[in-house]
């Protein structure tokens, strides 16, 4: 294999010196000169007419310079189903409703204008569980679509499940629930809108889809009558994403309506509670799954239906079942497949894209699902899955086309250094789960493309202008990395620029473990441009064919007399400061071959998946409930660890976000309201409860991947939460079907275990 | 109400007026332009705002202005040395992987080394313990554990000046 300079290397993120030092600039750190603060008046009720608003005294206060109603903006709606709009008229659905909202000087004195405004509120039934949302009679969460069911087409059927049930010789059937939860992210949200004197609007932001905004917001404008105008997204340095920033939110366009109304950039920038109640999280789901196989362990059927509290209003969460159909139809072997998801209005607060998209949720399912049918024919949990797993050439019932599987390997590796079948001491018990990912984009939309402009100046220095979002994940230094190697240049001599609309070409987002695979394509597409033009001006100027030269460390060398070399630069320089000078700029867009889903859901969605296995082992405490967790073993086929480094750090963050999901987490709702809407009572975990995390990669070297990588952004948290369910039914024989597995819920189904036992 | 302090920040003396409601965290962030200490939360569960006074790691989002008056703080901006060679935890942190989205990292470092400070050769679980207050939802904290113990090695080789602690 050819040896490799950069790619493979543990270096470390190109802006973690900024970082490090307290130079990196977020949200919260731009001052723009004559900058306003604005802030949101919510809603006090989950459900209720709003009969009257009087902003007479939040104008009168010095220091205001813009107070918004609804009545006061032009009528447009946005998200997924334009269900939603900046201000609500007419009645609020939950209590994160934007009611009112004010621009004033200080936020001192735009929190005084928000306590000076009077709404006064007619209470209307609320309705907060989707099930009694989906009953006749029910209160309407928006009356104009006359049900609260919403109209979306979630049904897939591969296969005969009927049929595969009758034949099937064990059969397992569960209902489980997994709840809301919520990024946190460490820096809150945020934004600050500006106009210039023609209309143009540029927003400061930490989004992770700056062309899908920036579209949202032309569309925004365009509703406020200023059609034809020009839209320019700077991303600010992104405090964690997750998901979070995967949609544009009511305060964005807020903050636009403002600063459109008092001619100076607006900011508003959410405190932490905020951040809880007025973000969009995962979504709860009640899950029905049954698994059958037949005498030997093969399965045979899976058929899954979900019930999903969308909330009050439809942003991303109310597509994740069509990613939940991927574990559904793929994770492992099985012929007959069907799923069928349900999406109801609630008076609850909306759900958005997070980590995984759907595939925690679902793979907490087949997974607990999977332990439990290897129980009911008695076959060792390990070797079913083994049985059944995934496997290359594989195309499953849903038209994916696998190429690279690395899952057998993964599971037998997490076997091994769980020493699964070793001994235990009481109230220890192993657990494994596996996972499949998308791992070479998702054509999600009609283009799941990433362009890349490309230049290199005078001295050999190379500017990557990439669509791809940085939001920690380490994009920047990937791109920078695949882009070094190719060129045969220093790292340092590369530097990534992916924060401004207006100099960087067009991506999808950062969404489904995408960047790597598509950003780094592309990068690639342009470098390998740049650098044939460049072997033939060195050709030119060595008097050596293009074939017999190569680059390395900035040099060009001749093959067969590698002491015959030229400065990168040197070469530059001749050919731009001579006669009919030439620069080198070069520019790519790379689109995967992947394909939509068809109508029947059917379509090879992904270039590559990804797989992967996570065992633990945990010890519970009988008494109390508590589950701790002794060992966690994570294993993934990445295709190509292209930066060990911020690989493993993607999968450590991947997996205790994954046990904190399993264990601790949960945003608790009380008729519609947050009741813990901060780091006291919203339990992510800290420094005392990380989990000695091992690692174990698997490198299938992907064809299509950038040097054979695939995505791992999100892998890490999908498998966790089941694995953690197995291990605690291995450690003292009670089946957790509800996320978190608190000691309060472990120490009830230990003393009904006990009840119908004694 | 205003009142007149005087301390020493990252090593110069500042003397100014503060209101008696500013925070430590306000002062830096919005008077004196030191963006390097964040807010994650403002109500001293998160520990971005971490800032070492009298080299103590304190929330800065609930330590009053009015209380810096005598005293000394360090903020993330002052870690480097002067001609801008980095802290031998600054350099752990970039090596290691321990920085992702980067927001926790200033008010991290700082806990750090009030750790080291005060306990050159910590062990994981005193590194645990020192860190318990500075959340982050990137990293799974391992690579951090890991860039903290491979400070406190480089800092034993290599000895550093530090802030002397007040023992009063």
């Amino acid at each position: 294999m050819e040896e490799l300079c950069v790619v493979g290397k543990p270096i470390p993120k190109l802006d973690a010196v900024d970082k490090a030092t307290g130079r990196a600039l977020y949200i919260h750190d731009i001052r723009i000169p004559g900058m306003l603060y604005g802030k949101i008046l919510y809603s006090k009720y989950p459900h209720a007419r709003i009969a009257h608003i009087d902003v007479s005294k939040a104008k009168k206060l010095p220091g205001v310079r813009a107070v918004l109603t609804a009545q006061d903006i032009p009528p447009f709606k946005f998200g997924f189903y334009k269900d939603n709009t900046p201000l609500k008229g007419g009645k609020v659905r939950s209590y994160r409703d934007e009611v009112a909202a004010v621009a004033a000087i200080d936020p001192d004195i735009a929190q005084e204008a928000l306590d000076l405004i009077q709404v006064h509120y007619e209470a209307l039934p609320a309705v907060f569980d989707p099930e009694e949302a989906m009953k006749e009679g029910a209160p309407l969460v928006h009356e104009e679509n006359r049900s609260n069911i919403l109209k979306l087409p979630w049904k897939m059927h591969f296969g005969d499940v009927e049929e595969a049930r009758r034949k099937a010789k064990y059969v397992v059937e569960d209902r489980l629930r997994v709840t809301w939860v919520t990024h946190c992210c460490m820096a809150t949200s945020g934004c600050i809108a500006m106009f210039d004197a023609s209309q143009n609007l540029t927003v400061y932001s930490n989004t992770q889809i700056p062309s899908l905004a920036q579209r949202d917001y032309l569309e925004a404008l365009e509703a406020m009558g200023l059609k034809g105008k020009r839209v320019r997204i700077i991303k600010a340095c992104i405090g964690g994403a997750f998901g979070s920033k995967l949609d544009t939110y009511p305060y964005e366009y807020i903050a636009i309506l403002l600063a459109h109304a008092t001619g100076k950039p607006v900011r508003i920038v959410f405190d932490r509670k905020e951040e809880f109640v007025a973000t969009s999280g995962r979504q709860p789901a009640i899950i029905d799954i049954s698994q059958g196989c037949d005498e030997n362990g093969r399965l045979l059927f899976r058929d899954v239906r979900m019930i999903l509290d969308n909330g009050a209003y439809t942003s991303w969460g109310a597509t994740t079942p069509s990613v939940m159909m991927m574990p559904i139809s793929s994770l492992y072997r099985v012929p007959n497949v069907r799923y069928e998801a349900i999406c109801v209005y609630t008076n609850n607060t909306y759900s958005q894209a997070m980590r995984g998209y759907g595939n925690p949720q679902a793979t907490f399912a087949i997974e607990s699902s999977m332990d439990r049918l290897a129980q009911e024919m008695g076959m060792d949990r390990v070797e079913f899955r083994l049985l059944n797993a995934n496997g290359p050439g594989e195309v499953t019932p849903q038209g994916f086309r696998i190429t690279t599987c690395g899952l057998k390997e993964c599971i037998e590796e997490v076997r091994r250094r769980l020493d699964w079948g070793g001994p235990k001491e009481k109230g220890e018990g192993v657990g494994i789960a596996c996972l499949i990912h998308v791992g070479g984009g998702a054509r999600v939309y009609k283009s799941d493309g990433c362009g890349t402009i490309m230049k290199m100046d005078d001295f050999g220095k190379v500017d990557v202008f990439t669509g791809a979002t940085d939001m920690g994940q380490g994009a920047d230094t990937v791109i920078a990395q695949v882009v070094a190697e190719e060129l045969g240049v220093r790292i340092e001599d590369v530097k990534v620029i992916h924060t401004d609309t207006d100099v960087c070409p067009w991506d999808v987002g950062a969404h489904a473990s995408r960047t790597t695979f598509v950003a780094c394509n592309s990068a690639l597409g342009a470098a390998r441009k740049i650098k044939e033009r460049l072997l033939e001006l060195a050709s030119r100027q060595m008097g050596e064919p293009p074939e017999m030269l190569s680059i390395k460390d900035g040099e060009v060398f001749c093959k067969d007399a590698p002491e015959k070399r030229l400065e990168i630069g040197k070469i530059l320089r001749k050919a731009h400061f001579s006669q009919g000078g030439q620069m080198l700029m070069a520019d790519f867009f790379y689109d995967p071959a992947n394909e939509n889903l068809d109508k029947s859901f059917r379509g090879n969605l992904s270039m590559t998946y990804t797989f992967g296995a996570h065992g633990v082992r945990v010890k519970v405490d009988e008494e109390t409930g508590k589950v701790k967790v002794l060992k966690y073993v994570a294993a993934h086929d990445v295709g190509r660890a292209i930066n060990p480094l911020l690989l493993e750090g993607q999968v450590y963050g991947g997996a205790l976000m994954g046990i904190g999901y399993a264990l601790t987490e949960q945003l608790i709702l009380e008729k519609g309201e947050v009741m813990n809407p901060n780091f006291r009572d919203y339990k992510i975990l800290t420094a005392k409860d990380a989990v000695p995390i091992e690692t174990y990669i698997v490198e299938t070297m992907d064809k299509d991947g950038p040097f054979g990588a695939k995505g791992i952004g999100e892998p890490g948290c999908v498998p966790t939460a089941p694995a953690i369910a197995n291990a605690i039914w291995d450690a003292v024989g009670v089946r957790l079907r509800e996320l978190p597995m608190t000691p309060e819920r472990v120490l009830a189904a230990i003393k009904e275990k006990r009840a119908n036992s004694g | 109400m205003a009142r007149r302090i005087s301390f020493l920040l990252n090593g110069e003396l500042v003397e100014m007026e503060v209101e008696d409601h500013w925070t430590l965290l306000h002062l830096l962030r919005e008077e004196l332009g030191l963006t390097g200490t964040k807010e994650g939360c403002g109500s001293g569960e998160c520990g971005a705002c971490t800032v070492l006074v009298d080299g103590m790691a304190v929330n800065s989002c609930l330590f009053l202005a009015a209380d810096l008056d005598g005293k000394e703080v360090l903020t993330i901006e002052g870690l480097a040395a002067p001609d801008g060679t980095l802290h031998p935890l600054q350099r752990a942190f970039i090596e290691n992987g321990a920085i992702q989205c980067g927001f926790c990292t200033p008010g991290m470092i700082l806990s750090a080394k009030a750790l080291l400070d005060e306990n050159p050769n910590p062990t994981e679980e005193e590194i645990r313990h020192a860190l318990a207050g500075n959340l982050c939802r990137c990293t799974g904290y391992l690579q951090i554990f890991r860039a903290v113990a491979d400070a406190a090695r480089r800092i034993s080789q290599e000895p550093i000046e530090v802030f002397p602690r007040r023992t009063d």
